[in-house]
């Protein structure tokens, strides 16, 4: 018999509330993995920002909000299993768990995946010169404010212009450490304003649209060199902090052979949340770098919905049908859609996301007709919502199309 | 200047690159009491963090060379003693690979010259026969050759295995110990950064600092070091079941040219790159490179495309303006010079250990009675075989993508030759190598590792 009838692996924001509606749902045995020794996934050390407006109707701020959910999840039924790793997906819905006592298989009716996102490194994005201590991503230098008391740098440069990117900035200034600069590869910030008035306001320098050209240091930073509107600057620091261009931290569905999404770097799902394996969902941040906390929790709670509805029936056999787009388009989540299953509130619209900046109009091409189109400015790293039409499980060609106006 | 000691020792050993640490436990084992100085804060400071990790059969060594017979007889010493240091041996094999119709007309000379060589397991394949044994390679292949002898093995693991033979025979490492210079009269006087230091004997395996090392030791050099960089690309252990074997290029006279090779951890490497410099210790990376390194491996092997990149490196090989192994013995000052040693170090290491002391025997200087071979098995760190995190105990796995655990990370903490910075317990755990760089682990490798490195990951406390 099964361990279980959902297994979660992932209990940030997402997994849990995956788990509190699979309960309330009435879903007897549902069993929540996650490696850390405590729930709440990266909300953990995002000790600036508040969360939990939308769904509890009050804040929290950092690792006060993983222990409102691990509360709520316990409080609910559900079997959490904290320190619990998962190492490898079988096709069947078995698990394989490394914790501290060892190695055990767990298998369940429907797996749901909400494993998050992290931010690219250094590595990954190929970043020139040496390779001393002091390269740090901003997921990292939060768990040595929020963890250990610990900093990893006095005077960093920061890497990056999205909205983590001044956290982070706002993280160093209140723990001691003074950014000596803000640079970025786009010519324009990622975030909004005023956000990205902040450097400005404390006295950070900033560069956009620079190119980094060198790291330095022996066996710790100790300077990175740019190039700037044809010059170079050379700043002398003692860390480099790389945020942002988040990925989906999708190792086990690599691992696995899951069916992915290449261009969200996450496993292609359908509308109601499911992988082209039907007994696999999946929800959060692992689908699409990145939304907010909230935005995961809500995902993560119509997900379970789709999942309490799915067990009554065995695993869907029907072949879905992938939805397809454009170049600039960078990402569409559901990018599979599977026949004779109504869109629902798992996803009833698709989100999208643009490569680089662009002037022009989207549109949506179902079986040759256009259902829905906008024109406008589009930006990297912004949400754009598209309602799903109706019907539109039951076409065969479902294609976001572009043109440069 | 400070003696360090009263204590003499038989040997010093200059260098604790792979080549050192071998040629240490060599001469500990034929019962010499040494002293391994390494100027890095920890060992494998030098070409030894960094390099292909295969272990060669010489099929492509020049032929009657030194470098050919050592290749061979380290091989021969790693297969026989592998298993009691707990070392392990990934049997991928090699496709040497042709892609014109001109580099499949040298196949089958490079499979002559590899039989002469005296390896066995040469096989000429058409472009077919190769596909079926690595089927995501491209179309356009014409025809390979496998060698089936060569192999992958853990390159920082074996190193460490050495050097921890040769100190549980009592041999002393200094670290963070540089060599200034040397006076020999009869016996040697070594002027360190950590005080004098005497012997009898030394033997330089300084690698990228062969010549310098010589010069202080008032040894004229006989050859003089041109750094070679090499830059790799690591892929995600995605890439790892579409590359079952070590993919070679038909070389040409300058290199062995860029390879795609399985790792014992599971990843895949692209790489290296040949790339004379003046610099001996910086080995940067550079992002052009980087991108034609993955666009070179995505085009042999098209579905590697679409795997993401963990790691970046590069490394510096001590080649010398000829392609030989320089090998000097000067028997009248008791110094051996094992210089030059370029692209296969990592293979004939053990076999140097054999030739160094070998020379050595020349010297007249006998040593003690040869001592028993103590036990020593270092953690394993490959994915085929069983890793601590299958184990139960472990505490808890910190370094989530390489699934390291504490327990692995307080043992290396805690071992006899301890790491003294962030790389060395990268390089002995994996902790921090994998996919993710340390956006998990890093905070907590801090927390772990306060008050063990020269360089602290962290800054300071709570402000
Ligand atoms: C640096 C940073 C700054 C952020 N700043 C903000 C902000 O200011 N405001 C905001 O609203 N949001 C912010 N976010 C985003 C917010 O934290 C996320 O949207 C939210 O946490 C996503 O929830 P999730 O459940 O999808 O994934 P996560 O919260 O990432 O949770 C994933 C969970 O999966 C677990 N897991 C992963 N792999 C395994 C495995 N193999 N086995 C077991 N468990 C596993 C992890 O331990 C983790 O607990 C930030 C995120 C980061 C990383
Ligand atoms: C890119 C690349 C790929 C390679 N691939 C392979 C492969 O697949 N298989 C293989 O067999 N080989 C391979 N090699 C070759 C192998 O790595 C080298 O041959 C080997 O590492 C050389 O080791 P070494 O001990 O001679 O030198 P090093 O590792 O450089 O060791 C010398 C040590 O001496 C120390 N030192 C220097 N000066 C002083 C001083 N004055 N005082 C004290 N200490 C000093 C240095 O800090 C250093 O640690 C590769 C090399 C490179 C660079």
């Amino acid at each position: 018999m099964p361990h279980s009838d959902v297994l979660i692996v992932g209990g940030g924001p997402a997994g849990v509330a995956a788990a509190l509606s699979l309960r309330k749902a009435g879903v007897q045995r549902v069993t929540l993995l996650d490696r850390e020794a405590s729930l709440g996934g990266a909300t953990r050390h995002c000790s600036h920002s508040p969360f939990g407006m939308l769904e509890y109707g009050r804040l929290y701020f950092g690792a006060a909000y993983g222990r409102r959910l691990e509360r709520d999840a316990r409080a609910a039924g559900v079997e959490v299993l904290t320190g619990h790793s998962v190492a490898s997906l079988d096709p069947d819905g078995t698990v394989e768990v490394s914790n501290a006592e060892g190695l055990a298989r767990l298998s369940a009716e429907r797996v749901l995946l909400s494993t998050g996102a992290r931010e690219t490194p250094r590595s990954a994005r190929m970043l020139p010169g040496d390779r001393p201590v002091g390269v740090l991503t901003t997921g990292a230098l939060q768990s040595y404010v929020a963890f250990h008391g610990l900093m990893p740098f006095r005077r960093p440069v920061i890497l990056g212009s999205e909205l983590v990117s001044y956290s982070a900035a706002l993280t160093c200034l209140s723990h001691g450490a003074r950014p000596v600069a803000m640079i970025d590869t786009h010519a324009r910030p990622l975030a909004r304003a005023p956000v990205t008035w902040f450097p400005h306001i404390v006295g950070v320098p900033v560069r956009a649209g620079v190119r980094i050209i060198d790291i330095l240091g022996r066996s710790r930073v100790e300077a990175v060199r740019i190039e700037h509107q044809g010059t170079l600057e050379t700043f002398e620091c003692d860390g480099l902090l790389v945020t942002g261009n988040f990925v989906p931290e999708a190792a086990l569905l690599w691992q696995a052979g899951h069916e992915l999404n290449l261009r969200s770097g996450g496993p292609a799902v359908d509308q109601n949340g499911r992988c082209a394996n039907p007994r696999f969902f999946a929800a959060g941040n692992l689908l699409r770098p990145i939304e907010t906390g909230g935005w995961a929790f809500r995902e993560g709670r119509a997900i379970g919905l789709e999942i309490a509805r799915d067990l009554r029936n065995p695993p869907s056999d029907r072949s879905p049908v992938t939805v397809t787009h454009d170049e600039v388009v960078k990402l569409v989540v559901p990018n599979l859609l599977r026949r004779g299953q109504a869109p629902s509130p798992g996803f009833d619209r698709f989100q999208i996301r643009f490569q680089k900046p662009c002037r022009g109009r989207l549109s949506l091409e179902v079986d040759g007709r256009t259902r829905w189109h906008r024109s406008g400015t589009w930006l990297p790293e912004r949400r754009v919502l598209v309602p799903m039409p109706d019907g539109v499980e039951g076409s065969h060609h479902i294609h976001f199309a572009f043109r440069e106006e | 200047m400070a003696t360090l000691s009263d204590e003499r020792f038989d040997v010093a050993i200059i260098g604790g690159g792979v080549v050192g640490c071998a040629v240490a436990r060599r001469f500990a084992l034929a019962g010499a009491k040494i002293v391994l100085l390494e100027r890095g804060t920890d060992i494998l400071s030098g070409a030894s963090k960094a390099n292909s990790a295969i272990l060669h059969t010489g099929f492509d060594a020049p032929p009657d060379s030194l470098e050919l017979e050592l290749v061979k007889a380290g091989r021969e010493e790693y297969l026989a003693i592998h298993r009691d240091h707990g070392l392990h041996l990934v049997q991928t094999g090699a496709l040497v690979c042709a892609w014109t119709e001109l580099e499949a007309e040298k196949l089958d000379g490079i499979a002559q010259q590899g039989r002469s060589n005296g390896v066995a397991g040469l096989n000429l394949l058409t472009g077919a026969e190769a596909r079926t044994l690595v089927p995501g390679l491209a179309q356009s292949l014409c025809a390979a050759v496998e060698v089936v002898g060569e192999h992958v093995i853990d390159p920082w693991s074996a190193p460490l295995s050495y050097i921890t033979q040769a100190m549980a025979l009592g041999a002393k490492v200094m670290r963070s110990c540089e060599l200034l210079s040397g006076r020999f009269d009869g016996d040697w006087e070594l002027e360190t950064s950590q005080g004098l230091v005497r012997a009898g004997a030394v033997v330089n395996a300084a690698g990228l600092f062969g010549d310098v090392v010589d010069d202080r030791l008032g040894l004229t050099p006989e050859f003089s070091i041109k750094p070679r960089k090499g830059q790799f690309v690591v892929l995600d252990k995605a890439a790892r079941s579409l590359v079952p074997k070590i993919i070679l290029p038909v070389p040409n006279e300058i290199t062995k040219g860029v390879v795609i090779c399985p790792t014992a951890f599971g990843n895949v490497l692209v790489g290296p790159t040949a790339e004379e410099q003046e610099d001996r210790t910086r080995a940067t990376v550079e992002t052009e490179t980087l991108e034609m390194l993955k666009e070179h491996g995505s085009r042999l092997i098209p579905a590697l495309r679409h795997v993401p990149v963990t790691a970046i490196y590069a490394g510096l090989r001590p080649a010398t303006e000829k392609k030989h192994y320089r090998v000097v013995s000067r028997p009248e000052k008791r110094a051996i010079t094992l210089g030059g040693v370029r692209s296969t170090g990592l293979s004939a290491a053990l076999g140097l250990g054999q030739h160094a002391l070998k020379l050595y025997s020349e010297f007249g200087v006998p040593l003690a009675a040869p001592n028993e071979v103590p036990h020593v098995q270092v953690p394993n760190l490959t994915e085929t075989e069983e890793r601590d995190w299958q184990r139960p105990g472990h505490g808890e796995i910190v370094c989530h993508c390489e699934m390291v655990t504490r327990r692995e990370i307080e043992a290396a903490l805690t071992s006899p030759l301890p790491p003294g910075d962030f790389g060395g317990l990268r390089r002995r755990t994996r902790a921090g190598m994998g996919r993710c760089q340390g956006f998990y682990c890093n905070a907590r490798l801090a927390e772990l590792t306060k008050g063990h490195f020269v360089e602290p990951l962290a800054v300071s406390g709570r402000t």
